[in-house]
């Protein structure tokens, strides 16, 4: 088919089209189909005038008379009259300084911005750069105490694996667990899983199940949830009404969450107007703005946004990442909680999806996802989060490498394997104490029924990365149990009797205290959290007091500690115990036994064909293998062994003067009757060098010690031969790689070397050695 | 754990809830629970916790977070079925003016009268841009 095209395309064009990022989708600005992030043409220039009794007869270009809905409901209890005025008077970038300065005080600006109109503030804050932006957010988001949210579904609604996937996102310190359903009607059973789940190992997370808002309501007030999020609202008339609801009727339902003691936080978020075709030919930001200003004027506590189900609408047009995060400001510029977003997959490119979420993470939020997917990526029943378990590890050292609390801390495999079975064990227990499986033959298999097979989905789902690793429960057991929750009014009581009379105790205390928490009330104010001692963390109780260096949030000691002990780390102390194992009487396979003996100090040879081999000073006194695994004696025999296929003699030194493999080698070579030697580092670092050279400019190098073979060793060594013959061998090739192998292996060479460093003698000469098996 | 620790740790100003039952925070125990002795009402917030909450935000600059708790704290009143209804009526397109109206009304009677503003409201708008059901 290329045969009739005569332009042959760049080898580099070809290679960039394969890259992830081109697999996303990309549009041209385009004002009239609101694709415009900031600014369009057809945003309204900011006003307000109010009459004498406060009541506001202008926004943002509209008289009252032309209000639509969104407009009436924000002039009607949207802004705070008393500084409308002044903040709307205010020039533009005098604002954007007030937010972004570390030395005016946070209250000030929150008061300043309850009087600025949506228009006003959408503008002032698109004056922000990217990391203006971020140091507005570390002052002005609500809590002080950075805070996380979990996805947690599966494809099969399976109970078992959702109670351990819950306790596996509580161990990880996610602190709201978020659950939804493929299949609608499975709901009551999510929930009470992930209730049950939620409370394993430690207690105060609190739970949702994002469903239809009748069903979600319901799941609340028995207390089969603790918190509500998918309180949807729009910023164009026409998108809010085809969503089948006004600001009054949401604003009516924030009212019944908080009256049966819930939170909720209703969710906005950008591209949404855009994606349904009427967002009136105005930017993402301008009407995420509005919405963000009904969300006050409704009295909710907090807003999800950030992009959302929009994200990739935003993130397509020019500015888009930029967007999502100043989203998130005008939250908090609203005195609101900010349940951050990057919820959604917004890019194939692992560079890109991670630039979209870094500069929230270093900047901290009162949640820095609304849903980490906590499960694998195919068991997201919201689709794949921007962040998801197979990014868990990378985020964990994220944090490490700057310091920041994502709010995340490493887990073990022992704490986390025991966190799983208890929770899976418990909503068993539950499930069953309550009548909702097991009920004769009915009973689906593995589910219920049967105690040995329980026991074996039990491990099962301990063991299992997600769904695909077990075997479907029946999915009609599942319906069943919801129905029966539904059905019977099973509530937060029941839960609490289930667990206590099945001897979850612990857990039974802990469902009830989040039942005894709606009652308190104190998790109704802004950003509300439970810690694990069930302490309410929330502007009231830990607020934001950020401004600039030395205050505001500081990463505690332990906490910080937390973050360093990733499972990854490893001491030098380690290293020694890994390196013991190849020291003689251990099992270390053909070069067990082997042992280097010192016979006296080396002194200059005379055989012409004597070519030394000089090792460093640890090698086989503390270090026994080569960065690639090899044994330090077969390294050695490899070596000798290509000497004597050259022609050659080889004679063992020991250098012990340096831990420079360029002078371990020189002085070797300065020993050798051939004037030649090689050169060997414990880590298997070699080269060849020749006597007279200067110490860096030797003949042949290995150097890229994680990928060398015993067969390398050998070619070395026959090149030795070669020069100490007088022959000019082909250089040895150091074998290549792209991987980042100086990532993998650095912090271990630092270790390698300094125990090199420590077995080395100042001064002291050279020694003969000699093998011994 | 402690009765203040159950509280949620903030009981300040000496407010000490109780459920909507009337049952001080203090009884809510799990030896009170698996006992039998608690029943939904006791894990339901009292609408003098909602007022004393709504005084804390409107303390700390949030007077529609204060709002908001207000019409929580009258709504405490009204079984759950009555407020989901009132939730639907309050969708566009599906209550005629003197629908809603008489919403207001029903609130008022339940001594829900921020509630019962909050729908007026709606209805006087709703009307302008065309959102009540056709009589």
């Amino acid at each position: 088919m290329d045969n009739d095209d005569p332009v042959k395309r760049l080898g580099r064009f070809e290679a960039l089209d394969k890259r992830p990022v081109n697999l996303d989708g990309f549009a041209e600005r385009d004002d009239e189909a609101g694709l415009v992030a900031f600014a369009s043409a057809n945003d309204p220039e900011p006003s307000v005038a109010l009459e004498a009794d406060g009541r506001v007869i202008e926004l943002d270009g509209h008289a009252a008379a032309d209000f639509d809905l969104i407009d009436a409901f924000i002039a009607a209890r949207g802004l705070d009259p008393v500084v409308a005025e002044e903040a709307n008077a205010m020039d533009d970038v005098a604002f954007a300084r007030l937010i972004v300065d570390p030395n005016v005080p946070r209250a000030k600006v929150v008061r300043l911005a309850a009087g600025a109109t949506p228009e006003k503030l959408a503008r002032v804050v698109a004056l922000l750069r990217p990391v203006e932006l971020q140091m507005a957010v570390s002052k002005l988001r609500v809590r002080k105490t950075p805070s996380n949210q979990a996805h947690v579904t599966n494809r099969l609604d399976d109970p078992l694996l959702l109670a351990a996937d819950a306790a596996t996102a509580v161990a990880y310190g996610f602190r709201e667990v978020e659950t939804t359903v493929p299949v609608n009607a499975d709901a009551p059973s999510n929930a009470l899983a992930v209730l049950i789940g939620s409370q394993v190992g430690a207690g105060g997370a609190l739970t949702q199940c994002s469903i239809e808002e009748a069903l979600e309501l319901e799941l609340g007030l028995r207390g089969l949830t603790t918190y509500a999020e998918t309180v949807s609202i729009y910023g164009t008339e026409k998108v809010f009404i085809d969503g089948d609801d006004t600001p009054w009727s949401k604003a009516f339902l924030c009212s019944a969450y908080a009256s049966r003691g819930l939170k909720m936080r209703v969710t906005s978020g950008g591209g949404a107007e855009a994606l349904m075709g009427a967002a009136e030919g105005r930017s993402m930001f301008s009407l995420e703005s509005r919405c963000v200003a009904q969300a006050r004027a409704m009295g909710a506590q907090g807003v999800q946004n950030g992009g959302i189900d929009g994200a990739s609408v935003v993130g397509c047009v020019p500015g888009g990442m930029r967007e999502l995060l100043a989203e998130n400001l005008l939250v908090m510029l609203r005195d609101l909680e900010s349940c951050s977003g990057n919820d959604a997959l917004v890019s194939e490119s692992d560079m890109r999806r991670t630039a979209h979420t870094v500069p929230l993470f270093l900047a901290g939020s009162d949640f820095l996802f609304s849903g980490f997917g906590s499960i694998p990526r195919y068991d997201n029943m919201f689709g794949p989060s921007n962040f998801n378990a197979e990014d868990l590890d990378d985020y964990l050292v994220l944090q490490r490498d700057w310091g920041v609390d994502g709010a995340l801390r490493p887990v073990t495999e022992d704490g986390l394997r025991a966190v799983r079975e208890r929770a899976a064990r418990a909503c068993l227990a539950v499930y069953r104490e309550l009548g909702l499986v097991g009920a004769g033959e009915a009973a689906p298999a593995g589910f219920g029924g049967d105690r040995a097979a329980d026991e074996a989905r039990v491990e099962d789902v301990v063991v299992a990365e997600g769904s695909k690793d077990i075997t479907p429960p029946d999915p009609q057991a599942i319906l069943e149990a919801s129905g029966a929750i539904m059905a019977r009014q099973l509530g937060i009581l029941d839960v609490v009797r289930a667990l206590w009379a099945t001897g979850f105790e612990e857990e039974a205390g802990r469902v009830l205290a989040m039942g005894r928490a709606r009652v308190a009330g104190d998790y109704l104010q802004t950003a509300a959290i439970f810690d694990e001692d069930m302490r309410c963390l929330s502007k009231v109780t830990d607020p934001n007091d950020y401004q600039g260096p030395g205050t505001g949030y500081e990463v505690p000691a332990a906490r910080l500690e937390q973050i360093a002990a990733i499972r990854q780390q490893r001491s030098r102390a380690d290293l020694l115990a890994r390196h013991a194992a190849g020291a003689p009487g251990r099992d270390a396979g053909a070069a067990a036994g082997f042992r280097l003996l010192a016979r006296g100090e080396a002194r200059p040879g005379t055989h012409p064909h004597e070519v030394c081999v000089g090792v460093s000073p640890a090698l086989a006194t503390k270090l026994w293998f080569t960065m690639a695994g090899l044994h330090v004696g077969d390294a050695l025999a490899a070596i000798v062994e290509g000497i004597e296929s050259g022609g050659c003699v080889a004679r063992l030194v020991r250098v012990r003067s340096t831990v420079d493999l360029g002078v371990i080698g020189l002085t070797a070579a300065e020993l050798a009757g051939s004037g030649v030697a090689v050169g060997l580092q414990a880590k298997g670092t070699a080269l060849i060098h020749r006597k007279g050279l200067a110490p860096l400019a030797c003949l042949d190098l290995l150097s890229i010690a994680p990928l060398l073979s015993a067969g390398m060793y050998r070619e070395l060594g026959a090149n030795a031969a070669g020069y100490a013959k007088g022959l000019r061998p082909a250089p040895v090739r150091n074998p290549y790689t792209d991987q980042a192998i100086e990532a993998r292996y650095h912090a271990e060479v630092v270790a390698l070397i300094a125990i090199e460093r420590g077995e080395s003698v100042p001064g002291a000469p050279p020694l003969d050695l000699e093998v011994e098996r | 754990m402690s009765g203040a620790a159950a509280g949620g740790g903030f009981s300040a100003g000496g407010f000490s809830a109780r459920a909507l039952s009337g049952r001080p925070i203090e009884q809510l125990t799990l030896d009170a629970a698996v006992r039998g002795d608690l029943s939904p009402a006791d894990l339901r917030v009292h609408p003098d916790t909602l007022r004393h909450q709504a005084e804390i935000a409107e303390a700390h600059g949030n007077p529609q977070l204060g709002e908001n708790l207000r019409r929580a704290a009258e709504l405490t009143a009204l079984p759950d079925d009555e407020v989901l209804e009132i939730y639907q009526t309050l969708r566009p397109g599906r209550s005629t003016a003197a629908g809603l109206a008489k919403v207001a009304e029903r609130l008022d009677a339940a001594g829900a009268p921020l509630c019962a503003a909050l729908v007026r409201e709606a209805a006087e708008v709703y009307a302008r841009r065309g959102l009540l059901k056709p009589v």
